[in-house]
């Protein structure tokens, strides 16, 4: 029995990027049956990025697909970096918190392409990393030129001035950027733009 | 007996497109290396952050592309005993197929900065040719790159800029490591049969073509920063691309190798 429609799989594009948390688990797939998206990703909500530990897998945007082979259970996941050190970590957190919730056997499976972009990450995302000190991408990494684009401004996390500089092309991981607010002093981190 | 089974893995696999991956793969492997020799050794903090997440999507790219040739390797010998791993830890120097320009050694700040700046002017663009590959599994690794390498060159060229453009010191060095680098651009633009069946294949894009946008890009950059771009026609060491390296490789992969090496049968380190 399933909690709501009847789609097998989904792409991102037509996923709900809000009130997750809170949908019905009562009819939540068991082994060997089919299940649904929203059951999956409601599993999925729960796992957090080791890094940014208040930003879940789906709201990073690193959840590129859920379907089902057979009876089982298959996750694509996109890597944020070729070399982010976090990626077996990660999919190894969505294997664990899938079978905690009762699916057999989940199939985790890496997909490159189409690469990575911090477009993907959710409203809510965003406004989670800002909470949490990280400045989020300012723009649509879709729109940038390859090189010599000039810096945007990004808003300082912590007390929202503009009047913030660049310190570094990188912070405490590859995807972020370090940046100091000119006005409260506080330096912080940058989700860049990819 | 051992040595011999090593060995074989890389002498036999002469096809075109599994030495094409070597070639990406061991340019990415060798210059993340050079980045994690200078971990805990970097001139500020900020730096050393940057050189290491350059060598860390150096090295995960690395995993791509040496991944790809291991499983062609591995289907062509009908054996699952190639992997990435064996071939970054397993080879000898002959075996590697890296340009000589990333295998130089660190010196100081502008020697490390000019060999980035020169191969990120160079990458960017090979990937962004590859991107286009008519081998799904090469276009989709290379547009992955392609975004990393975009934001290394974009951090040399700063530094290339600031450095050229800055104190007479800084400006001096900038310059002797860019005329002491020059000689190892050579091998970077010009094809070879392996770079020319590739193209015919539709694989990788011509290297006439990315060479004209290298020195675009490096002409750019050096007249910002105030620096005197040596001659493309001066003498280039070559050989790289085939296996004659530098002495400098074999000190890199002596270190690099070492531990799988001793302990050729572990499996957690």
């Amino acid at each position: 029995m399933r909690p709501s429609g009847n789609h097998p799989s989904a792409s991102i594009d037509n996923w709900p990027s809000s009130d997750l948390i809170g949908s019905d688990r009562s009819g939540l797939p068991r082994a060997g049956e089919q299940g649904d998206v929203d059951a999956v990703l409601a599993v999925l909500q729960h796992v957090l990025d080791p890094e940014v530990p208040v930003v879940s897998v789906v709201e990073l945007g690193i959840v590129r697909d859920i379907d089902w082979l057979d009876e089982r259970l298959v996750v694509n996941v996109t890597p944020t970096y070729s070399g982010c050190p976090a990626t077996e970590v990660i999919e190894q957190h969505i294997l664990e918190a899938l079978v905690a919730a009762g699916y057999a056997d989940p199939l985790i499976q890496r997909r490159l392409s189409p690469a990575w972009t911090t477009d993907w990450l959710t409203d809510v995302g965003r406004e989670k990393l800002r909470s949490y000190g990280i400045a989020p991408p300012v723009g649509s990494a879709s729109k940038r030129s390859l090189t010599g684009q000039s810096d945007p401004v990004v808003p300082c996390p912590l007390c929202g001035s503009e009047a913030t500089e660049r310190v570094s092309e990188f912070g405490s991981t590859a995807c972020k950027a370090l940046y100091r607010c000119r006005d409260c002093l506080e330096p912080f981190d940058y989700f860049k733009c990819l | 007996m051992q040595n011999m089974a090593q060995k074989n893995i890389a002498q036999t696999t002469q096809t075109p497109l599994t030495d094409c991956l070597l070639r990406l793969g061991d340019n990415a492997l060798v210059l993340g290396q050079r980045h994690a020799q200078l971990c805990g050794k970097a001139p500020a903090l900020e730096e050393e952050l940057a050189l290491m997440n350059v060598g860390l999507d150096l090295f995960g790219q690395a995993r791509n592309w040496l991944g790809y040739a291991a499983e062609l390797m591995a289907a062509e010998r009908a054996t699952d005993k190639v992997d990435a791993d064996q071939l970054a830890f397993r080879r000898d120097a002959q075996d590697f197929r890296n340009l000589l320009l990333v295998e130089q050694p660190n010196g100081d700040f502008a020697d490390i900065i000019g060999r980035q700046f020169l191969f990120d002017a160079w990458h960017v663009h090979l990937l962004d040719g590859l991107a286009h590959s008519s081998d799904p599994r090469i276009a989709e690794v290379a547009a992955k790159s392609l975004k990393e390498a975009t934001y290394h060159l974009r951090r040399s060229s700063e530094w290339v800029i600031r450095l050229g453009d800055g104190t007479e010191e800084s400006h001096t060095r900038m310059q002797r490591a860019l005329n002491n680098l020059w000689q190892f651009t050579g091998e970077l633009l010009q094809a070879d049969e392996i770079d020319q069946a590739m193209l015919a294949a539709g694989i990788a894009p011509d290297l006439q073509t990315v060479a004209t946008r290298w020195k675009a890009t490096v002409e750019e950059v050096l007249e910002e920063a105030t620096l005197e771009r040596p001659s493309y026609d001066a003498w280039m060491y070559t050989g790289g691309k085939v296996g004659h390296h530098t002495e400098h490789l074999g000190f890199l992969l002596a270190e690099m190798q070492y531990l799988p090496r001793a302990y050729p049968d572990a499996t957690v380190w």
